[in-house]
């Protein structure tokens, strides 16, 4: 199978630079390279300009004040800086924090830490499209819940939570409401203050900006949420994070929001026809393919799918040289574990391990689409040729009343 | 991850794919592997009477690519071989001609495996008393 170029449908995992982007970029690394903190030539005084200016451009593009922002590395320092330094703040109202196991590792991880460091973490379950349970969330909260922090969109599957709920539930309860939003923001209109969302973390690389730079939103007002800074140094993002600030990337990721805001909502229903299109000729011509997660509160642009009795990453194989995308089958990693984020949402392990992610972006073509589905029809028939346990499907036989040597 | 020239050939184009009837006496099965860890090898032999021999192999593979391969691998290898010199292939000799990465050896393990229970399967059909052979721990 040849073709021209590869085909980038690994959206989620990170986005290609829009080249407006690029050029917004460049002269920042050239003749306006100043330290936006250098407070006494005109190097700085642009640089700071700049900095501002992209500020407003990304409160724009979330409707916030960009006194909120706080520039980072990106959503994992984000995450990082909201959870731990939502922790040290509060502890003196309560040491609890509630999340869920579909959260990302960067959220998850930051947990582990905090346990480590006398939190309590509450992880609750899910449904079986991956929603959080409202009745669930709400009896977990004590008199020592100090946040609750649950993302927007989730990576694997594209699901959306009802984050307007959940901000009522802890406004209720007077309980910070913190979200990854890494997934959503530029993608969808979000609007963290109408949402009862007081801590917001967002990165640039997933919305055609660059990498290395990311933010964290942080209510002022109603109610007025600080963080303590967890990297010391020259108060910079006014205390909670300091380090000279990434003004090239920061300029990209101002631009990246501007163009987001202009143009997501064509993106994304565009995006959505050609996700629709994938799936249902993909569900057409294959039997035994299975949408993974929530068909009606999905991103537009992820279809997550599992077909049947064949192992994802040697599906992958078949188109690798073709296309990119991800599986949740981690076969490569050492533990043999698939998705945890699948296996969360009830899905059997050989459902998790026969999953691919498709996840589309500003630059997908439909040819691009219509190339995939026969590259993906064609790798699917030829392992599940080679499959046995597909041999065995088709012959009526039980697979589950098999007694396997698990190794 | 950067797969060997021969891996991706006995991937794309896997040897002896098939399947046997597993009743016939002749006719040794193993199973191995599980759908939960994303691994399953069939692999059959049929064992000519008259000479012991293996005259011919095939396998069935539910995984990634280096459990395919390997098992693709493990059914030439094992057309013309004796029982005996069949029980004798080593999961590392299949590691070694496929350049297989440290995280996929357990592809290999499993090829082994899979070639013990077939032969193992032969000989309880047959009356022949099962070796003991070593079991690679995995």
């Amino acid at each position: 199978m040849n073709n021209k170029r590869q085909i980038y449908l690994d959206n989620n995992a990170t986005t290609p630079c829009d080249p407006r982007v690029v050029d917004e970029m460049i002269p920042y690394f050239y003749e306006k390279h100043g330290n936006a903190a250098s407070r006494n030539h005109p190097f700085g005084w642009v640089a700071e300009e700049a900095v501002d200016y992209a500020r407003e451009q990304i409160a724009n593009l979330i409707n916030v004040d960009s006194k909120e922002i706080i520039f980072t590395s990106g959503a994992t320092e984000a995450d990082n800086l909201a959870l731990k330094g939502v922790f040290e703040m509060y502890h003196r109202k309560g040491n609890h924090i509630i999340t869920l196991k579909t959260e990302h590792k960067a959220v998850l991880d930051a947990c582990k830490k905090i346990e480590k460091m006398g939190g309590q973490v509450t992880y609750l379950d899910v449904d079986s499209e991956g929603l959080v349970d409202l009745e669930a969330l709400e009896a977990a909260i004590t008199d020592k819940t100090i946040l609750v922090s649950i993302m927007w969109a989730n990576n694997e599957t594209g699901l959306i939570q009802p984050m307007k709920k959940i901000g009522e539930i802890c406004e209720k309860h007077g309980v910070l409401f913190m979200s990854d939003a890494t997934q959503v923001v530029g993608k969808l209109p979000i609007d963290p203050k109408a949402t009862g969302v007081h801590l917001m973390a967002f990165t640039a690389h997933k919305m055609y900006g660059p990498k290395g730079v990311g933010a964290l939103y942080v209510s002022r007002k109603n109610p007025r949420v600080k963080v303590t800074a967890q990297m010391d140094g020259g108060g910079h993002e006014r205390g909670m994070r300091s380090g000279t600030l990434n003004v090239p990337g920061i300029v990209g990721f101002g631009k990246a929001a501007e163009i987001a805001s202009k143009e997501m909502a064509a993106d994304a229903e565009r995006l959505s026809k050609l996700r629709d299109k994938l799936e249902n000729a993909l569900m057409a011509s294959m039997e035994e393919v299975y949408i993974n997660g929530s068909k009606e509160h999905r991103m537009p642009h992820v279809s997550n799918l599992s077909f049947k009795h064949v192992e994802g990453e040697g599906l992958m194989m078949t188109f690798n040289q073709d296309i990119a995308l991800s599986s949740g089958s981690a076969c490569t990693s050492a533990s043999l574990e698939p998705s945890y984020v699948l296996v969360a949402l009830g899905l059997g392990d050989d459902l998790a391990h026969s999953s691919l992610r498709f996840s589309l972006g500003r630059f997908t073509t439909e040819e691009d689409i219509d190339f995939t589905i026969k590259a993906i029809t064609q790798g699917v028939n030829h392992m599940r040729d080679l499959s046995p346990i597909w041999e065995m499907y088709k012959e009526g036989v039980d697979i589950d009343s098999i007694e396997w040597s698990e190794h | 991850m950067a797969y060997s020239e021969k891996l991706l050939d006995h991937f794309k184009n896997p040897r002896n794919v098939g399947t046997m009837d597993k009743s016939q006496k002749n006719v040794g099965t193993g199973l191995v592997g599980a759908p939960e860890c994303g691994d399953v090898m069939r692999l059959q032999i049929e064992v000519d009477e008259a000479s012991g021999k293996i005259k011919d192999a095939k396998f069935k593979t539910f995984g990634c690519g280096s459990a395919i391969a390997s098992s693709s691998l493990a059914t030439e290898w094992l057309k013309g071989l004796s029982v005996d010199d069949a029980l004798a292939i080593d999961n590392m000799k299949i590691v070694e001609e496929l350049a297989l990465p440290p995280v996929k050896i357990h592809c290999s393990v499993l090829a082994e495996d899979a070639i013990k229970s077939a032969i193992a399967d032969y000989q309880q059909k047959n009356g022949i008393e099962v070796k003991e052979t070593e079991k690679s721990g995995h």
